[in-house]
């Protein structure tokens, strides 16, 4: 019993953190992975720090949805209340690091007002109370961790391959934001061979 | 007066339906674009309620633009704009069922879209409510547009008919979706399903983007070249002055 649902939980997190990936197939914050450019350090720290706010306001939305929204019958509040839990926690997790580490702040700060705006935010804590597709609080601490994990990852192969595109004579109509999507429609194609695992 | 208050609307409601496109043109709100546009009828659906979330959240921040302090602005506008969204949801869950599960989280994600939050601050809270419902309406047709082009590119190539009536019951006729053939049908199949998957998306999405940069480009170039012309004729013109006043100067001096 256990171990059938260790291994439904590890799978589902691959399957959240490649085969579904938040920014190749769910497509959630395309504009954060288009708009960060080609910048391998601006990247990763873009992607800490949505890493850090993914999981804790999934963490934190998931009782306000079980133990306040839903025994008080206001379901429909949902999204206001998501965004403004979001949108406080960027806040303090900004005012935290200010505190705590000044140099993470210097590399972090600049990014932490866009991650309020950040589709796959919203978007993680939306998936996990989706009426008629409610996911258990294991699992959706599986989908907060895959996704930033998978968002990490490709925010930060992409500002390799950008760095290198660069460099290269492509076509004048496609440089800049074109081709950019046609590489990611590559990565995208390389994910795709991955799926059917655990299925 | 009236004349340039009259421009000034017509400005407001034309600018973004192509000049500025906020797809095409100021690449804003892609998450929706690549997500939902696998089906023609579920870009139509999402067109629809975005412009009404736009042209709803631009009055009312341009309509309160004197009352909301600076300091707080944005978590001012996302609750504005979340209300909205929060009742479009209900509306459409309860009328537009189909819409809703084809749409799904997407349809709350309006709430962080980077267009309705971008117009909030870049037009509705520096100008007047007419302007700003004009604005909303031509951003709302200009997303719309967009949308429709990619939804039915991907349709065709994706799945090889356009098929209506599976998200609006209306378009049904006599109960059966109705299905136009155009690259599949009796006997003959050209349809691609990568187009269909996320890969298509970003490719169909590309190669537009691609097509814009050339169109943008001829413009560039032209306008380079009527500047370059200008230029040249401007130097000559001068050199032909200078040259005229030397030969004055030596015939002045021979005298």
């Amino acid at each position: 019993m256990f171990y059938t649902y260790f291994v439904a939980f590890m799978l589902a997190l691959v399957s959240y953190t490649l085969i579904d990936n938040v920014l190749l197939s769910r497509f959630y914050g395309i504009c954060s992975f288009i708009g960060v450019g080609n910048k391998v350090k601006s990247a990763v720290s873009m992607g800490v720090a949505v890493v850090f706010v993914i999981v804790f306001s999934a963490l934190i939305c998931y009782p306000i949805y079980h133990f306040v929204l839903m025994p008080a019958g206001l379901e429909f509040l949902d999204t206001v209340v998501y965004i403004l839990v979001i949108a406080s926690l960027v806040q303090i997790v900004g005012l935290f690091i200010k505190k705590y580490s000044p140099a993470l702040y210097k590399s972090l700060g600049i990014y932490l007002p866009l991650i309020t705006t950040n589709c796959a935010v919203l978007g993680v804590v939306q998936e996990n109370t989706f009426p008629g597709k409610m996911l258990d609080f294991p699992m959706s601490m599986a989908n907060a961790f895959g996704t930033s994990l998978g968002y990490l990852l490709m925010i930060f192969v992409f500002a390799c391959i950008r760095t290198r595109l660069d460099t290269y004579s492509t076509p004048r109509a496609f440089k800049g934001i074109p081709i950019a999507l046609l590489t990611a429609a590559v990565m995208a194609m390389a994910l795709m061979g991955l799926s059917g695992i655990g299925a | 007066m009236d004349q340039i208050k009259r421009s000034q609307h017509h400005n407001s409601l034309v600018a973004g339906i192509i000049r500025e496109n906020p797809l095409f043109v100021t690449v804003l709100g892609t998450c929706p674009a690549l997500a939902i546009t696998k089906s023609l009828e579920a870009a139509v659906g999402m067109g629809i309620l975005f412009t009404f979330v736009l042209i709803c959240s631009n009055v009312l921040i341009s309509a309160l633009r004197k009352l909301i302090p600076e300091e707080v602005e944005t978590p001012a506008y996302i609750v504005v704009v979340a209300t909205f969204v929060t009742v479009v949801k209900m509306v459409t869950e309860a009328f537009v069922p189909a819409l809703f599960d084809s749409l799904g989280v997407f349809l709350s994600l309006l709430v962080v879209n980077c267009i309705v939050l971008g117009r909030a601050e870049a037009f509705a809270n520096k100008n007047g409510v007419y302007d700003s419902f004009l604005d909303g309406v031509g951003n709302g047709l200009g997303y719309t547009l967009a949308l429709i082009v990619i939804a039915f590119v991907r349709e065709i190539l994706g799945t090889g008919v356009l098929s209506f009536g599976s998200i609006f019951p209306f378009l049904k006729v006599n109960g059966a979706n109705v299905t136009l053939p155009i690259l599949k049908g009796n006997g003959y199949d050209y349809s691609i399903s990568l187009f269909a998957e996320p890969a298509g998306a970003f490719i169909v999405f590309g190669i537009m983007m691609a097509i814009i940069a050339v169109i943008a480009n001829r413009k560039k170039d032209k306008e380079a070249a009527v500047k370059r012309a200008a230029a040249i004729a401007a130097a000559q013109k001068a050199a032909a002055e200078k040259a005229r006043q030397q030969t004055a100067a030596v015939e002045g001096g021979a005298h």
